[in-house]
């Protein structure tokens, strides 16, 4: 099986560049709005780009991506709408990989396997479901590697070596190297223990390592980049998009050029970077 | 989905803590490592005799058990059918259940070495008890409260502050002991190297709603052997109220294998089941969150909806995963009373029995109170009377005095 994110991650090592990944909440503030941002960060420079699917509860995120969900389902966001904006945006770009990340009783609640079907149909590459641990692969990592797509894990600074072949076992695609213990949206990571936790992890696998969690400038995206196979860059997006917003927390004519202007600054500090010796 | 009767009630979870499809561990990556040290640290505990003998010591003298078994002679007589006895849970140091499965959880964080301990509370009683233990273990206490509960449950807020602890109001979604839990998750992911979450109920990732349930047990197993001294037999029925449930759960699961004991749990209606409610067996259906596959309130799409009660400790959108196991199976009876039922039940006890209960198990005296008089004089029914109720005063003399004008 070979997905975009397979073919972007190849292209991306044949030029000795890094990838530049962008996380944005589906729906926020509005559909319209965000299907416009996510048409947009392509062009301004996201190689990989991760959507977020809004739910109540988001026990991994900080409070930038917690309002960004509210926002969004206070819009009428749901998932089913989510893979509309999906299938809207593969109209115009069939390459670009895009992964859908979230937690899991949405998908739970739409039904696995009617949920794998319409998510690869709308063009959907990947998964990563940030309370689906290795030890529950069967309710989702499984059947999504049967349909096809990418199931995109999480490491973390406590997964040691002992239990990093259990987390890479079915990853696909990437992997997800959460450079803090922590929420999103939290304190930057030193890109030198980043480098070391990268290192590591090549030890284990040949996927490509894509780093995120507390990267908001471009500077701090360079570092990372410097280091790994990606950078993910999400809280500073949607803490762009919000500062864009009226007093009512409404899209403005400004909100989608904000969110375009400051992933082209990132991905501009991403292609400054020196590509890591493999 | 299996619900063949099982040969016992009480071999679960499984090794990858399900109950039935229920249970699980449904954590960030970050957290995994933590809880399956837990799960080992757990399993050496019990293992060890010198860990039970220390709780023991701490069980008895300091906390004050075992809770007497109470014969309510005149809530009996007024219900005019089951012999109705009360297990005095609130009799406890710290004033309820709590305490039971906080000492536990207290004393196995200190065999792993942490020092820092956070707690999620909604009525303030799981607070109020790890503030407790933590104050008298000398270690660290940070405990998530709901900004509204903050609100609602004064008393507990200042007692936690006067032990030491610091209480962080959640402003999250909706301000209860959802939120709370979910600010505490947030706050183990960033501080995961030192510090020890102590979940107040049978919910939460596997291996917690397992070692919950074994810490309360022992209200059951007095309940036991307690009832034999008195009556010579076992009771009738078990009737408990239900948030996520530990106390429930504490005073069933010795009996689950004892086919003549009927089992009522009771969950907060609220307003009512067609209005806003937190009954997650009545009114939801299975999902996961907070770390485990159970009965939850949501919408169409999966997301949380906002429960409504008027006691604190079981406005929570979820139930412990083997609450929804016991359900599926059919052993256990799964009731509702409203908060106006409620109410009545707290003062009609206070009054008759000079016992104010908790808002909590007031709920269970309300079904108590449909289900004692269909009984027949000698059928034994035991009530968890799970905590006192001077927490609530504040808040139902408010109620009270507003109905009365």
């Amino acid at each position: 099986m070979t997905t975009r994110i397979d073919i972007r991650f190849a292209e991306l090592a044949k030029q000795g560049r890094s990838a530049f990944v962008t996380y944005v909440m589906a729906g926020d503030p509005d559909l319209t709005t965000s299907l416009d941002i996510v048409k947009a960060l392509p062009k301004a420079g996201a190689d990989v780009i991760e959507l977020g699917i809004p739910f109540t509860d988001p026990m991994a995120d900080g409070p930038s991506i917690q309002a960004a969900g509210l926002r969004a389902l206070k819009a009428g966001m749901t998932l089913k709408k989510t893979l509309e904006l999906v299938r809207d945006f593969r109209k115009d770009d069939n390459v670009t990989p895009l992964v859908l990340m979230g937690y899991y009783n949405p998908i739970y609640i739409y039904g696995v396997d009617k949920f794998l079907t319409d998510a690869k149909t709308a063009g959907v590459d990947g998964l990563i479901i940030v309370d689906l641990p290795p030890e529950e692969d069967d309710e989702l990592c499984i059947p999504a590697l049967k349909a096809g797509l990418n199931f995109i894990r999480l490491a973390t600074p406590t997964t040691d070596d002992k239990r990093l072949p259990a987390v890479l076992a079915n990853t696909s695609g990437f992997v997800y190297y959460v450079s803090i213990a922590g929420i999103t949206g939290a304190a930057a990571a030193d890109a030198n223990v980043v480098g070391e936790a990268v290192a590591r992890i090549k030890r284990h696998t040949r996927l490509p390592i894509c780093v995120g969690f507390g990267i908001r400038t471009p500077e701090a995206a360079r570092a990372i980049a410097e280091k790994a196979d990606g950078s993910v860059v999400g809280t500073a997006l949607v803490d762009a998009l919000k500062n864009s917003l009226d007093a009512e927390g409404r899209a403005t004519a400004k909100t989608v050029n904000a969110v375009a202007e400051l992933t082209a600054a990132l991905a501009q500090g991403v292609k400054g970077a020196q590509q890591a010796a493999e | 989905m299996n619900i063949a009767k099982p040969n016992s009630y009480r071999s679960g979870p499984d090794d990858r803590g399900h109950f039935g499809n229920f249970g699980g561990r449904f954590v960030a990556e970050t957290l995994m490592p933590l809880i399956l040290d837990l799960e080992k640290a757990y399993t050496a505990a019990k293992a060890d005799p010198a860990f039970q003998a220390e709780m023991n010591g701490y069980l008895k003298n300091y906390v004050g058990r075992p809770s007497p078994l109470y014969f309510a002679e005149r809530l009996t007589e007024h219900l005019g059918g089951a012999k109705i006895y009360l297990k005095r849970e609130e009799l406890n140091h710290t004033g309820s259940h709590k305490v039971n499965n906080v000492l536990g959880q207290i004393m196995l964080a200190r065999r792993m070495g942490k020092k820092r301990i956070i707690a999620e509370t909604g009525a303030g009683q799981h607070g109020v008890a790890t503030a407790t233990l933590c104050a008298r273990f000398g270690l660290e206490c940070v405990v998530y409260m709901g900004a509204v509960d903050v609100e609602r449950q004064q008393p507990n807020v200042i007692r936690m502050e006067m032990l030491g602890a610091k209480v962080m109001p959640v402003q999250s979604g909706t301000r209860t002991l959802k939120d709370a839990m979910n600010e505490a998750l947030r706050d183990w992911v960033t501080n995961v190297h030192n510090t020890f979450y102590c979940i107040g109920t049978v919910a939460g990732p596997h291996p917690y709603p397992t070692l919950v349930r074994d810490f309360q047990s022992i209200i059951g197993n007095e309940t036991k052997t307690q009832m034999q001294e008195i009556e010579g037999r076992l009771p009738d029925s078990l009737v408990a109220c239900i948030g996520g449930g530990s106390n429930a759960m504490g005073l069933f699961h010795p009996f689950l294998d004892d086919p003549s004991v009927e089992i009522f749990g009771v969950e907060a209606a609220g307003h009512g089941l067609t209005q806003l409610h937190a009954a997650s067996i009545a009114g939801g259906r299975p999902g996961v969150l907070h770390g485990n596959r159970t009965y939850l309130l949501m919408d169409a799409d999966g997301q949380i909806q906002d429960a409504h009660s008027i006691s604190a400790g079981l406005d929570y959108p979820g139930i412990g995963p083997e609450h929804s196991w016991l359900h599926e199976v059919g052993r256990v009876n799964y009731l509702s009373a409203t908060d106006d039922e409620a109410l009545a039940a707290f003062q009609l006890l206070s009054r008759l029995e000079g016992i104010i209960p908790a808002l909590e198990p007031a709920h269970a005296i309300a079904k108590v109170m449909e289900l004692a008089p269909k009984r027949a004089k000698d059928h034994l029914m035991v009530v968890n009377l799970s905590g006192r109720g001077d927490k609530d005063v504040p808040q139902v003399g408010d109620i009270l005095r507003g109905k009365s004008k």
